[in-house]
């Protein structure tokens, strides 16, 4: 019996043996965070040669073409698209992956407006040459949404801003000359038309994003930020239980309370709310300029055509404050070759390219003159109201840990929608958590 | 040596020699793909981060320290109340349930349903290619696309709510949703259990039905005292492995409701996060809890539904034959009160 | 057969006059139960078909039946700049490769732990489960580094090949195929491998030849659970195959963008959804058939 013990344990030696020299591997030196002693200057922005563009989505159909265009002009600097997934979560958690793993297969990143802190603060993506990058033309919004400690990283290529839809033949019907411009105008609006107006009876007044996700922060800041109050101030400090703060989520669960809001609003996103206002179903939507065309739609899906208008968006008292949107054009720190994508970024934020691409979706370019192109404005006239939002539009928090401030605003908002919590400790607990994460 | 054997085969010789060289490629993989990665993140829970921002820059500057437990300690000692289905209780506990009651609400309709759905397909009828391929369905459709499919059918203006004749908001934060990621789960997975318990199923010769069948049997019976006995070795191990994977549940609730819905949240879910947020070594402790209670549940699973696959009979045996030699061994003069108390023990 | 048939007959003749109300419900209660097992099957799977053959504008439509009728989605899925055609090649490449390794790593190794006599054959098969059991989304990021080549034991880039979405798919695949062969393995008689060996087999023979066609449905149930798990995977794919020429078909489904940037394409995606599932059923159906027939004729009461 003593011979085969020794084979029987060759099996497991065998495994156990090399997990066990593994350990000591996985003790051993491990390649440290590059740390934050980078600086600008040190970037290396001569090197040419192929690079990668990395984005989430091609809502123009044009980006191959765009890119083509560019490889036929520069053979040596060829440009190859990687396109990452439909959800903006999941491109994020593509491109940090990447980072984290300093990888080189990222040159250029599409880098939503909200990431910009994150990124820049881990050294993810290096600071933009001021010299090289022009955004004097840009409206002042979309770079301070691309700037980080009054550096820029991301050069604003795309921008949103929030707008009021509402039926202008229901409104018309009912007597009312002019969009409402607070809350308590919509809903003093809509009890009229509901009085008035046979065919809204059984409309909801007024949508928005109020499903716990990035639109809950969308809209959620919308409240806080007309109401005179803001969750996090200029200055990055956590402003979360002031005043202001506490008025804004009290109105927004006053609304949900006397269902001028529907309960349903819980579970919408951007889609939800759209088809319910495209349907018939809905007096107000606060949505993005996008869903225009949906509105004006030729295939007769859309019930509203003709029937709608768009106003700037209501607040809590006085005009309304939009969250800032978009996507702004960023290089991976561990990228090589950074001199081609300084080239290829200017070359896809040029008036041109970006003037093609908005004439082909209704995303909303960064640059002040197409805003008055009178070709685009024919073909989207909500161009100038939409200029209006994203001028006064105020950027969500600048911190580097925008996903565990974002989720606990979400919470404290959609806690007192769903009538969990008092707007006031609702926002007491939020304050202890921004002023928490705020640190770093 | 001398004592009579137990039950050989023709291959008793350098068994354990041939078994490395069969099991080796196994094991290679997994250590490459698994053990390794396992072991990186593993090291990841012991160490913490330092985080420093440049005032001027605000850039964070990182330094790794050992933290020993500190990882593990601030996940009990650090409560962060959230509402979920339990009231208002530390979201460790709340996705701790929540991991809990799905995987047992999960399994028991899962394996009841699958068995009935082998039952179903194993049985002779005209149409059964079609009854077949209406059960393999759901579980071939990636699970991308379900999930995008169940949020059509659970939208608030969908067609669920359409057929209950409801306004339910399945897929905002509280019970509705909870039940919709059961729904949801069980209808994708419940085939996997049918498919290998249907398996089992095959393996059983048909004259053992007829022969009971001949001695009276129930159909009942024959299910009960027939089937169940002789497709348990494929069912327990569809069972626990379709519980490994409930236990670690993730995309499912993701897809269906995203993240920060509590009454959905499951261990797994807190660790992705963790890590989305850059925090490997809080993220790595959570993966060892949620690793140390699914080994647990195995542990246990093992032993009461006696997965037969470890059992071995053989081994055993020849355990129990050493044990008896090494006690004869011991029976010599100088221990006779030792003795005495071990032969008391011997069966 | 004549035998059986007149049996059954003459149980069913026996059986018929005392066939009560009872038994009634009860045969009712059975087709009820199994006609509710394939609806809540089917049904969701109705909606997709549905879903995804209307027109693409109306997608989230909630009426019954997709009026009007279009193929439009179905075409949408196969727009050049999806490369669907490609990511399914791909998927039907890392499919097949890894599901013929898992067979054959994993029949070795099943047999030799369903069949050989060695002490420590619990802490193997404990050892191999217990890598099923580590969330997956935790070992994603060490696996990256390694195959990006961050660490100098690993001097391979393995980004963008195949080998980067096989093995790590092993990882899955394998610890199931192990056990579930093992127990099928377990529960063949050895007497049949003993019969076969004193027949003159080896006992490699021996194993092709008795028990690998008696365990065939277990093999068979494997690869095809094995191979649909692989084809539906999405994070290894996701995060290994990054060039649009590497994905497979769960990440450019992933990758279909509406017009705007907050619409999603449910139409195109359940398109997609149908492309992709209706074959894999059709096939699996097809060799299940076969190997099911062959072994069980007349058998299956």
């Amino acid at each position: 019996m003593t011979m085969p013990r020794a084979t029987r344990w060759a099996g497991l030696a065998l495994s156990i043996g090399s997990l066990v020299a593994l350990a000591a591997c996985g003790g051993g030196p491990v390649p440290e965070d590059p740390g934050g002693d980078e600086t600008a200057e040190s970037v290396d922005f001569s090197q040419r040669g192929p690079i990668t563009f990395v984005t989430g989505k091609d809502l123009s159909g044009l980006l191959q073409s765009e890119i083509d265009a560019w490889n036929k002009d520069h053979p040596d600097e060829e440009v190859r698209l990687i396109e990452l997934p439909d959800e903006a979560d999941q491109q994020r958690a593509q491109m940090v992956q990447n980072a984290e793993a300093q990888g080189s297969e990222y040159t250029v990143l599409s880098m939503d407006v909200v990431w910009t802190a994150e990124f820049a603060a881990n050294g993810w993506v290096v600071p933009l040459p001021a010299d090289q990058m022009d955004t004097s033309e840009m409206l002042p919004a979309t770079v301070d949404g691309g700037t980080y400690f009054d550096q820029l990283y991301g050069m604003p290529v795309t921008s949103d801003g929030g707008l009021l839809f509402y039926r202008s033949d229901w409104l018309k019907a009912a007597g009312i000359d002019a969009p409402p411009t607070t809350f308590d105008e919509v809903t003093a609006a809509c009890e009229a038309i509901k009085e008035k107006v046979s065919e809204a009876k059984e409309a909801d007044c007024y949508g928005g994003q109020f499903n716990k996700y990035e639109g809950l922060t969308v809209n959620f800041s919308e409240f806080v930020d007309s109401s005179g109050g803001h969750l996090v101030d200029d200055d990055g400090n956590a402003t979360a239980n002031s005043e202001g703060a506490v008025k804004g989520l009290t109105k927004l669960k006053a609304m949900f309370d006397d269902g001028t809001i529907p309960k349903a609003a819980q579970t919408w996103s951007e889609e939800e709310g759209r088809e319910a206002f495209q349907q018939g179903d809905l007096v107000f939507l606060r949505n993005w300029p996008y869903v225009y065309s949906k509105f004006e739609g030729e295939d007769g899906s859309s019930k509203v055509k003709g029937k709608f208008a768009v106003a700037p968006l209501p607040g809590v008292d006085g005009p309304g404050v939009s969250s800032l949107g978009g996507h702004n054009y960023a290089i991976s720190a561990f990228a090589e070759n950074k001199g081609t994508a300084i080239d290829f970024i200017n070359y896809m934020a040029n008036e041109e390219e970006m003037k093609a691409r908005t004439e082909k979706t209704s995303q909303a370019p960064t640059r002040t003159a197409i805003y008055t192109d009178p070709e685009l404005v024919r073909q989207y006239p909500y161009l100038p109201v939409l200029q209006q939002s994203i001028e006064n539009a105020r950027p969500r928090p600048k911190v580097a840990k925008y996903g565990d401030v974002t989720l606990a605003i979400q919470d404290a908002a959609y806690t007192v929608i769903q009538g969990n919590q008092d707007p006031q400790a609702a926002l007491d607990a939020l304050q202890a958590k921004l002023e928490e994460l705020l640190k770093v | 040596m001398k004592e009579p054997k137990p039950r050989r085969n023709a291959l008793s010789d350098g068994q354990g020699r041939l078994a490395a060289i069969l099991l080796s490629p196994t094991m290679v993989v997994l250590v490459v793909i698994v053990g390794i990665p396992l072991l990186l993140s593993l090291r990841e829970a012991f160490f913490g981060i330092q985080e420093q921002v440049n005032p001027q820059t605000g850039r964070i500057a990182r330094y790794e320290y050992f933290a020993g437990l500190e990882n593990f300690t601030r996940i009990f000692s650090n409560p962060q109340n959230v509402i979920g289905n339990y009231g208002a209780i530390d979201r460790v506990v709340n996705a701790f349930l929540n991991t809990t009651f799905f995987t047992i609400i999960c399994i028991a309709i899962e394996t009841v349903l699958g068995v009935a759905m082998a039952l179903v397909m194993s049985k002779a009828f005209r149409g059964r290619a079609f009854v077949r391929a209406g059960i393999l369905i759901p579980w071939a459709i990636p699970t991308i696309v379900s999930a995008m499919m169940w949020n059509l059918i659970f939208n608030e203006a969908g067609v669920m709510n359409r057929l209950l004749d409801q306004h339910i908001l399945w897929t905002a934060d509280g019970p509705p949703l909870f039940w919709a990621v059961v729904i949801a789960d069980v209808w994708k997975t419940a085939p996997f259990i049918g498919l290998l318990t249907l398996a089992g199923l095959q393996t059983i010769p048909a004259e053992v039905y007829e022969a009971a069948k001949v001695d009276g049997a129930s159909a009942w019976q024959s299910f009960t005292r027939i089937t169940l006995p002789m497709v348990k070795p494929a069912l327990v191990v569809a069972v626990l492995f379709r519980t490994l994977d409930t236990m670690r549940m993730f995309d499912l609730p993701a897809g269906l409701g995203g993240f920060g819905k509590y009454s959905a949240e499951t261990l797994s879910m807190l660790s992705f996060m963790e890590a989305r947020e850059g925090r490997y070594g809080p993220a790595a402790a959570y993966s060892i809890i949620l690793f140390l209670f699914i080994v647990l549940v195995s542990f246990l699973f093992v032993k009461f539904l006696g997965a037969d696959v470890i059992n071995d009979e053989e081994v055993s045996a020849i355990r129990a034959q050493r044990k008896r030699q090494r006690s004869l061994h011991r029976k010599s003069p100088n221990r006779k009160v030792r003795t005495t108390v071990t032969s008391g023990d011997m069966p | 057969m004549s035998a059986d048939t007149t049996t059954a007959t003459e149980v069913s003749t026996l059986a018929r006059p005392r066939r009560s109300a009872k038994e009634w419900i009860a045969r009712i209660a059975l087709i009820i139960g199994m006609a509710a097992i394939v609806a809540y099957c089917v049904l969701p799977f109705y909606w997709m078909l549905v879903s995804s053959l209307r027109l693409p504008s109306m997608g989230r439509s909630t009426d019954f039946l997709p009026i009007p009728m279009s193929v439009e989605n179905f075409s949408a899925v196969f727009a050049a700049q999806n490369n669907f055609g490609r990511a399914l090649l791909n998927s039907v490449i890392v499919s097949t490769t890894t599901t013929i390794l898992t067979l054959v790593l994993g029949i070795l190794g099943s047999y030799a732990l369903a069949r050989l006599r060695f002490v420590f054959k619990g802490i193997v098969l404990a050892i191999i489960i217990s890598t099923s059991m580590f969330p997956g989304v935790t070992l994603l990021i060490p696996l990256l580094k390694m195959f990006t080549g961050r660490y100098n034991w690993f001097p391979w880039s393995w980004m963008n090949t195949y080998q980067a979405l096989i093995l790590p798919s092993l990882s899955f695949a394998l610890p199931l195929c192990v056990w579930n062969l093992t127990a099928f393995f377990r529960q063949l008689p050895v007497e049949l491998e003993q019969a076969a060996m004193v027949d003159g087999c080896t006992p490699g023979q021996a194993f092709r030849k008795v028990i690998l066609p008696l365990a065939a449905p277990g093999v068979f149930t494997t690869a095809i659970i094995t191979f649909i798990a692989v084809w539906n995977e999405y994070l290894i794919a996701l995060t290994f195959g990054q060039k649009t020429e590497m994905n497979t078909a769960a990440v450019a489904i992933s990758k279909f963008t509406g017009v705007t940037g907050y619409d999603t394409p449910y139409g195109t995606i359940m398109a997609a959804g149908v492309i992709v599932t209706v074959p894999l059923v059709i096939v699996v159906l097809i060799f299940q058939r076969r190997i099911v027939a062959g072994l069980t004729a007349g058998g299956v009461k």
